[in-house]
Parts: structure tokens; C-alpha cells; sequence
């Protein structure tokens, strides 16, 4: 058989090695578990300490928030250790009562169908928008970015002339400021952030200068010191009839302190951009801004896509941040509601906070999940 | 090869030069890249610039469409003198094109994409016509059927041939090509120098930067040798090849041919 072995040192192959099919792979539910789960004795330790952590931890979970759980109630004497009920689990009655007020904070009760049509205006505004394979997504980003912004304010606030009373924001609450304290910090902060990192690598002293000490200055310093200052330091320099409102003085600083993070994450992006295609996009005549916007920006963002959602993730949660200066968002108005002594239970809290995790999880692996969605297409196309 | 529409200045008897380089110095920092470079070269003419590496042979190419700047010197191309002035400098890139030795097509968009770019945001084109263009010079550079690609599923001699059909997509009047054959596997140099000897048969005035010394003697006018930043000889590619004048000229000749 060994026929190279008998020949003389130079070789000429004679006839084409046969082509064959892939040798089959250890196929089954079994091999697989053996090769992902049970290839070591360090795997088999870690799959068994993983069972057991399972078998100790969510059974419990379970029973807590689903099988002994109190779904209807008028008052928190559901949610009360009773025969009937030894070990009372989560109290979502307290949730169904409330939930209301943790979707429409104060905003009055006759006019709250203006923020459910503000919930359905942006719901669309972002498919439309987001769906990679939507119909004309440029229409998509004018409603999104001209007509939505018009459209909510309007809504929200109101128009007197067209019959829309004014809701002052102080009424505001709940969801309904979270997702706009949200939506208004990542739609500010994108632009914003991508002109300071711009402005981070000109050529312009002055400009470079500008936006480093911004960026450097809004990071160094704490979003509660930025909120603190936005609320009480801006009336102490503006007569108080002339400060603008209480909330968006939080948008403001909500905005310009994700804009100070934002603008790093592209920076890193734009460094990835190889010099080749600055000079291939000068030498084929485009302008500064044609260049950056039609060949370095689409790749810098395209690398960063992933730093961007999770800059995005850790701005959603940083919303709960501005009940510091008074405003109610979704999580300040279920801490109001769990202090209400009508619904003084032991267990009103764990559940009013498995809420509100139930919520911020909810919505930040939706974007997780949305950013993998994009970056695995991008990786298909081949288009890296 | 480049159809101009009935343009008044056009009709005006031209220019006799393309580009004019005159006493040109720079300086990285405090090492002097290029020194007292002189060098005119006529409408159609077809120049290679050889020489070792590091010798200022891209920088030079790279100063005519003021992708680098200099400290010293004038360089005049179309008639237009390179300064600081932003608008100059469009215009002069606008009506140069050039091939880089990494290609550096775009990769985020279509090959199509990559010719119809600038034309479209250049040149104003409609969409339409900037496509058809690209498509005619796509087929002369032998791709047309990989249009609706992105780059990265092209080979590199593909891709260059790609960047050679983008850049003349802007019907420029000089091309400049930056060793546009280096980074190839050796099986896919002579597609692309087959498409650049096609260009230089077809009139373009053309600067190459290149290590093939057969290209420069089927095609070039003239052969520009640079070594240390300046140029040491100027002279027909027969001539030169045969019989450089300078010992520098002769030692990188004779190590070529090793």
C-alpha cells in the first residue's frame, strides 16, 4: 500500500485523489451532550455544579412568583399570610391595581388615550424604522425624526387650539417618562456624539480643543451631578419664569452627558477605519463631509454597531436616575406605590421590583437582541 | 479615451503640460523626504517612476493630488497650481484619479457602488447614467459581471481592476497609479497591467509607480529613477534600461536583473 514508500524521492502523481464526502459526524442527542457537556472531568464538574445550581434556585423562583403568587386583590390583605394561603408568593394584584400609574404617572385620566396613541406613533416610528427589509425606511427616518418629535409633542403636551388641553410635565410619570426620557437621550446622543467625535479628530485646533474638554468634562463627572446641576444650578442664573421645564432640563443633561459617552464609542469606530479609505474617498474628489459621511462614517459605525446598543442599554437604565431631581419616572412611581399603606405587605416590594426588572430586561435585551440580529446579516453579506 | 462634451474651455488650444513639479521640497519633521524635484510631463505622456524603496518615489505621486502637502515648491497640474486653498484641491482631484497598492475600494458598498460614488456626489451624475458609465468601464477592465459584489469576494487582481474602473469613472485626465501591482499574488499581476497597458494605448496621460520593469519598457515615454528623495535620472526606457548614466541607477538595475 505505502506505493509513495517504494518509490524513488521525486514523485508524479498519476492518478487524481478520489474526492470524498466529509467522514460522518459523531451524530445524536448523546454525542452532542458528550462533546458540549461531558468532554472532561472539568466539564463534567461544571455541568454538575450548573444542574444543581438550577435545581436549588428556580424552583423556589418559580413558586414565589408564579404558583404561590396572588393575582387579584383589592388591597394588600390578598397579599397577607392566611390559612388559606401559608406562604403567600408575589403580590402582581399590587401590579394590576397600580399598573395605571406606573404607565401614565399623574397624566389626568380623561386625556391618557393621547399617550396611548404616543405609544403607538413611536411603536411604528421604530419598526418602521428598525426593520431591516421595511418598505421606503427614508420615509421611515423623516416620520421618525420630523414628524414623531412634532406629532408627541403636540400629543403629550398638548395644542389648545386643536382642542388638546396642556398636560404640564409635572403630571407626567411612570413609563411614559422613562421611554421618552429614553427615546429623546439615544435620538440626541447619536448626532451629537458622532459630531464630537469628529470634532475629537479635526484637523482644527479649536474645534479639537472644544469637544475634548466637553467630552472630558461631561464624562469626569457623575449623570447625578449633571441632573443636579441642569435642575437647581440653572434657576440660580435664570429668572425662574424664564427656565425651561423640569423635565426637559433632565433631557438636556440626560442628552448631553450620552452624547460625551456616545462620542468615545464612534471615535473607536472611526480609528478602526483604515487610512487607505480617507485617501481613496480625498482622491476621488469628495469633500470633507461627503467623505465622512458616504465612506467613513457608514464603516466606523458598522464596527461600533455593537458599543452603540450597549451604550444605548446603559442609558435606559441610567432614566431612573432623574427621580433625583423630582421627576417620576417608571421606577420612582412604583417606590410611590409601594409605600402606600393600603398595600402594606410583606411581599410588596419584591414584587414591585421583579416588575420593574421585568421591565428594563424586557427592553434591553430586546435591543441586545436586535443589534445581534444586525450584526450577524452584516457578517452574512459579507459586507465587513 | 475620455469623451468630453463640447466644453468652451475646452475648444481653447491646450495646455501643452499635465502636470509641472518645479523645485520641490518636503520634509517629514526634520528628515528631508524630497529634494529639489523638477519634473514636467506633457499631455499623453506615460511616465514610470522606479527606484529603491524609500526613496520618495509615492511621496512624490502623492504630492500631485496633494494627498501630501510640501514646505517648498510649486506643483502645477492642469493648470492649476496646488495651494492650501480647499477648492483647488477638489478641483484638481476631481479630474485626477488614482490606484493605490492596497486597492482601498470601499467595502461597505458594491463594486457597482464603489464606481457610481463619486460620480454621482462628484460630478452630480443622475444614478442612472453614473451606472451605465460604470458598467462600460467595468467591461473594459474585464468585470462586469461581478457589479453587484462587494469587494471582499473579489481576488486582488479583481479588486484593483475594480479601483482602476472606479477612478476613471470620473473621466479623469491623468491617472496616477501608486505601485498598483505590489500587494498581488505574481498569477494576477499581468491582469491588471494588461488593463493599465490598454489605458496608456488609449492616450491617458499616466504616472506609475512601479517595480516592473517590463511594463515601463513596453509602455513608458520617459522612466523617472529616484533614489534618497531626488530624482537622479530622466530618460527613455530603452536608454535607460541598456545603459543608465548614474552608478546608483546602474547598482538598482543590476540588482533587478538578480
Amino acid at each position: 500500500m505505502s506505493a509513495i514508500g517504494d518509490q524513488s524521492l521525486p514523485y508524479v502523481r498519476r492518478s487524481p485523489a478520489e474526492r470524498l464526502p466529509p467522514p460522518a459526524a459523531r451524530a445524536g442527542a448523546v454525542g452532542w451532550l458528550r462533546s458540549n457537556f461531558l468532554s472532561s472531568p472539568a466539564n463534567m464538574a461544571l455541568t454538575l455544579v450548573c444542574i444543581l445550581f438550577i435545581v436549588w434556585a428556580v424552583p423556589p423562583l418559580l413558586r414565589f412568583f408564579l404558583i404561590d403568587a396572588v393575582w387579584s386583590g383589592a388591597d394588600g390583605d390578598a397579599c397577607l399570610a392566611s390559612p388559606a394561603q401559608p406562604h403567600p408568593g408575589a403580590c402582581w394584584a399590587f401590579v394590576r391595581v397600580w399598573s395605571a400609574y406606573f404607565v401614565y404617572g399623574f397624566y389626568p385620566i380623561g386625556q391618557r388615550w393621547r399617550v396611548d396613541l404616543f405609544f403607538l406613533a413611536l411603536a411604528f416610528g421604530i419598526v418602521w424604522l428598525l426593520r431591516l427589509s421595511a418598505p421606503r425606511r427614508d420615509i421611515g427616518a423623516l416620520y421618525f425624526f420630523v414628524v414623531l418629535p412634532v406629532l408627541s409633542f403636540v400629543l403629550l403636551h398638548g395644542a389648545p387650539w386643536i382642542g388638546l388641553r396642556v398636560v404640564p410635565t409635572a403630571l407626567w410619570g411612570g413609563i411614559l417618562v422613562t421611554v421618552v426620557v429614553a427615546t429623546i437621550g439615544m435620538v440626541a446622543s447619536l448626532p451629537l456624539g458622532i459630531l464630537l467625535a469628529l470634532g475629537r479628530r479635526s484637523e482644527m485646533p479649536v474645534v479639537r480643543l472644544s469637544a475634548v474638554i466637553f467630552i472630558e468634562f461631561v464624562r469626569g463627572v457623575p449623570l447625578i451631578t449633571v441632573l443636579f446641576m441642569a435642575s437647581v444650578m440653572l434657576p440660580l442664573f435664570v429668572p425662574e419664569h424664564l427656565a425651561p421645564d423640569k423635565l426637559v432640563r433632565a433631557l438636556i443633561g440626560v442628552a448631553l452627558f450620552a452624547s460625551a459617552y456616545m462620542a468615545e464609542v464612534v471615535r473607536g469606530g472611526l480609528a478602526a477605519v483604515p487610512r487607505g479609505q480617507y485617501e481613496a474617498a480625498r482622491a476621488l474628489g469628495l469633500s470633507y463631509w461627503r467623505m465622512t459621511g458616504l465612506v467613513i462614517l457608514p464603516q466606523a459605525l458598522r464596527v461600533t454597531l455593537p458599543n452603540i446598543v450597549n451604550t444605548f442599554i446603559g442609558l435606559f437604565k441610567d432614566t431612573t436616575l432623574v427621580f433625583i431631581v423630582g421627576i417620576f419616572d417608571f421606577l420612582r412611581t412604583i417606590e410611590a406605590a409601594r409605600a402606600d399603606p393600603k398595600w402594606a405587605a410583606p411581599t410588596i416590594t419584591v414584587t414591585g421590583y421583579a416588575f420593574a426588572a421585568l421591565f428594563y430586561f424586557v427592553c434591553c435585551y430586546g435591543m441586545s437582541r436586535y443589534a445581534q440580529n444586525v450584526e450577524a446579516r452584516l457578517t452574512r453579506s459579507g459586507r465587513r | 479615451m475620455v469623451e468630453r462634451p463640447d466644453d468652451p474651455s475646452m475648444a481653447a488650444p491646450r495646455e501643452e503640460l499635465a502636470v509641472e513639479v518645479v523645485d520641490l521640497h518636503k520634509w517629514y519633521g526634520d528628515f528631508h523626504v524630497l529634494r529639489d524635484i523638477n519634473l514636467k510631463v506633457l499631455r499623453g505622456e506615460r511616465i514610470v517612476i522606479c527606484g529603491p524603496s524609500g526613496g520618495g518615489k509615492s511621496t512624490l505621486l502623492r504630492c500631485i493630488n496633494r494627498l501630501e502637502d510640501w514646505q517648498r515648491g510649486r506643483v502645477i497640474v492642469d493648470g492649476i497650481e496646488l495651494t492650501d486653498d480647499p477648492k483647488r484641491i477638489l478641483a484638481v482631484r476631481r479630474d485626477v484619479g488614482m490606484v493605490f497598492q492596497q486597492f482601498n475600494l470601499f467595502p461597505h458598498l458594491t463594486v457597482l457602488e464603489n464606481c457610481t460614488l463619486a460620480p454621482i456626489w462628484v460630478r452630480h451624475m443622475p444614478k442612472r447614467d453614473a451606472e451605465a458609465l460604470a458598467m462600460s468601464y467595468l467591461e473594459r477592465v474585464k468585470i462586469p459581471d461581478q457589479a453587484s459584489k462587494y469587494p471582499a469576494r473579489l481576488s486582488g487582481g479583481q479588486q484593483q481592476r475594480v479601483a482602476i474602473a472606479r477612478a476613471l469613472c470620473m473621466s479623469p485626465n491623468i491617472m496616477l497609479f501608486d505601485e498598483p501591482t505590489s500587494a498581488l499574488d505574481p498569477e494576477m499581476v499581468k491582469e491588471v497591467l494588461d488593463s493599465m497597458t490598454a489605458l496608456a494605448g488609449e492616450g491617458m496621460t499616466m504616472m506609475v509607480v512601479t517595480h516592473e520593469m517590463g511594463f515601463a519598457r513596453r509602455v513608458a515615454d520617459r522612466v523617472v529613477f529616484m533614489d534618497d528623495g531626488e530624482i537622479i535620472e530622466i530618460g527613455e526606457p530603452e536608454a535607460f534600461f541598456r545603459a543608465p548614466r548614474q552608478a546608483r541607477a546602474r547598482q538598482f538595475i543590476s540588482q533587478l536583473l538578480h
